[in-house]
């Protein structure tokens, strides 16, 4: 009972002089505000960036050649390899537990049509990888077995590519479009994936991986035994529950097949999907906490503010102080007063910076298109921190207040 | 006093107060030595000129301060050992104070003035309302009860304060120069207040003062010097401040 006579009188206080509890209020306000949009923006990237990885699939692990170190600045190759289209066999006849697999040779090029010209990736392939990368037709057909036994000039190209060269109306199926020099007919269009963190993933182009490898990027493709090379190896797996043992049995059928003696490193690469988004969901996190911890450190600002505010109104009430001691108050309610009323400061400022934090990340959102994700856990936290700084700060001066001696308060001028 | 009857418990039984200060390496010898007992009813004024120890006489009386020396029962409790927290306590239940600057609350209404002491004796919001009010009533201010305390005149906000002072029922009032800030017409209202209180409540009245107009109403005038009671009387032709009572 006594708590909600302290919190009244508190109200009472802080109304008596409004635009110092603004003031010391907007301090508070500006911390938790920016606090809440940067968390805000940043876990709506974080989301984001996950979508697009899932989008293209689930339970997709990729093998690539060459040994990526692991850590920040990884990607860095440690030495030239190649992966072979008898590596792909090899991995195609004994992994099990797959719904699906395919095998990619990849260069950038351009297409050219009537004078019009597009600079995309032509992935050479095989009839699955559209669906292991989560492609849908839009119009026509992708690269079939057939295309791939005749090595035959067929291209399957994204919405970009349609987009540069073709009119709108102009129906790019069965047209004739040219590619180093090599005439092609599209035979498929896709539909659009949409732009994402890592460029225009529209812009692509899919023909059979053999006409890739013997006619379009023959001496590319030629490797050191005299083999064809390949770019990727893709697999899908059934499920969540065999990714690991088709990674694990990867791993294994291309190390005896390459003869790496066990504990030398490997000279290829076996990457899942899951791995991919939970090492960018890290560094993400990371990066988001980062922000948040910098907008905090405004917070600690404003709760020296309210603690200057405290300090100059418990000088300026010494008489109050003196006179509430004298009609009986003891320390502790005078101290309770006091830090009440700091937290109450705080905590307002606390729930302002909310809505400020809110329409700051909506703000942020619709003039960069970035996803905000506002999350009850950031506001219920800020908010408690600000409560927090209210009773960090309100402290001293709280306790400077219900030590004066009242016979000394009362003389005060 | 040559009646036969057996005198009431003494409010205030204090023996050899003495108190003594540090400033620097001075001692200052604020009181050497103060011995008085008061009786619940009295009207009396404890006067004395600056430095004389009146004030720290009234702050240890107030149980604002603590003797160095001696005993002081007040009402029935041994108070010379009490912590703070037991003082204020003590302040809350058995003592009303009035001073000279009224030192209300401002921008707080009169009843909610009142009620201040009443939000530390833990009593409830309705209760508290209730007692002020009649409170405020005994104090001639029925009517003024939601009026601002700053937008109320000197003499009306001094009222306020007795109402404050009164609101718990104390065993004393302790009034340090109540009319100081007054002009003297308010000033004979307010002894006209304090002395209605005395004879229609027995309400027991300690004025601290150096004003000889408000020892002339006290039935009782002590008077200090050197930090010693030097006099102790009977103030034979008390004035009634007040032409109707």
């Amino acid at each position: 009972m006594f708590l909600i006579e302290v919190i009244r009188l508190a109200f009472r206080t802080l109304r008596s002089n409004p635009l110092r509890a603004v003031l010391t209020l907007l301090g508070i306000s500006i911390g938790v505000g920016a606090v809440i949009a940067l968390i805000s923006i940043g876990s709506g990237v974080q989301r984001y960036v996950t979508d697009q990885f899932t989008s293209a699939g689930t339970n997709v692990i990729t093998v690539t050649p060459g040994r990526m170190q692991r850590g920040f600045g990884g990607g860095a190759f440690a030495q030239p390899a190649q992966l072979t289209m008898s590596d792909w066999r090899a991995v195609a006849n004994e992994v099990q537990g797959t719904s699906a697999m395919g095998v990619s040779f990849s260069r950038a090029s351009s297409i050219i049509y009537t004078g019009k010209s597009s600079n995309v990736n032509i992935n050479g392939v095989s009839p699955q990888v559209g669906a292991i990368q989560g492609w849908t037709i839009a119009s026509g057909r992708f690269i079939d077995d057939a295309d791939i036994a005749s090595r035959s000039r067929v291209l399957v190209i994204g919405q970009s590519v349609a987009k540069d060269l073709f009119e709108s109306g102009e129906d790019p199926i069965d047209q004739s479009v040219r590619v180093n020099g090599l005439p092609f007919r599209i035979v498929g269009t896709l539909v659009a994936k949409g732009a994402s963190f890592i460029g225009d993933q529209d812009a692509i182009a899919f023909v059979p991986i053999t006409t890739a490898q013997e006619r379009l990027f023959g001496s590319q493709s030629q490797g050191t035994s005299g083999e064809r090379t390949i770019s990727t190896i893709l697999l899908q797996a059934n499920d969540d529950a065999s990714r690991p043992a088709v990674q694990r049995d990867t791993t294994q059928i291309l190390a005896d097949k390459r003869k790496i003696e066990p504990g030398e490193p490997n000279d290829f690469t076996v990457l899942s999907q899951a791995e991919l988004v939970n090492s960018f969901g890290l560094v993400l996190a990371a990066l988001t906490t980062f922000l948040g911890a910098i907008a905090a450190i405004s917070l600690l600002v404003g709760g020296v503010g309210i603690m200057n505010i405290m300090l100059v109104s418990v000088t300026e009430r010494t008489r109050e102080i003196g006179l509430r001691k004298a009609i009986g108050a003891k320390s502790g309610a005078i101290l309770s007063q006091f830090l009440i009323e700091a937290i109450v400061l705080a905590t307002l400022g606390g729930i302002v910076g909310v809505l400020i934090g809110v329409a700051g990340a909506a703000l942020a959102s619709r003039l960069a298109g970035i996803p905000a994700d506002v999350q009850p856990a950031s506001v219920i936290l800020a908010v408690g921190f600000s409560t927090l700084v209210g009773l960090f700060f309100g402290l001293w001066p709280a306790r400077r207040a219900s030590r004066l001696s009242p016979i000394e308060a009362l003389r005060f001028e | 006093m040559t009646t036969t009857t057996t005198l009431p418990d003494p409010v205030i039984d204090a023996d050899l107060l003495t108190k003594t200060y540090k400033l620097g390496e001075h001692e200052v010898h604020a009181l050497q030595g103060a011995t008085l007992k008061i009786y619940p009813g009295d009207l009396l004024a404890i006067m004395g000129p600056s430095g004389s120890g009146k004030s720290t006489l009234m702050n240890i009386l107030g149980c604002l301060d603590q003797a160095t020396a001696g005993t002081y029962r007040l009402d029935g409790v041994d108070v010379e050992n009490l912590k703070d927290d037991a003082l204020a306590e003590i302040r809350n239940r058995k003592i009303g104070f009035v001073f000279q600057s009224f030192n209300l609350l401002r921008r707080t209404s009169a009843l909610s003035n009142v009620e201040q002491p009443l939000i530390y004796s833990g009593l409830r919001s309705r209760e508290r309302r209730e007692r002020s009010a009649s409170a405020l009533r005994a104090v001639g201010l029925g009517d003024r009860l939601d009026h601002q305390a700053n937008e109320l005149s000197g003499g009306q906000q001094q009222r306020v304060a007795i109402a404050r002072a009164l609101v718990t029922d104390p065993a004393i009032i302790l009034a340090d120069e109540p009319t100081g800030n007054l002009d003297s017409k308010s000033g004979a209202e307010i002894m006209c207040l304090f002395q209605r209180l005395n004879e229609q409540k027995g309400i027991t009245v300690i004025f601290v003062t150096h004003d000889q107009r408000i020892a002339s109403h006290c039935r009782r005038i002590i008077r200090i010097s050197d930090g010693k009671i030097v006099a102790d009387e009977v103030n034979a032709d008390q004035l009634k401040a007040c032409i109707d009572v």
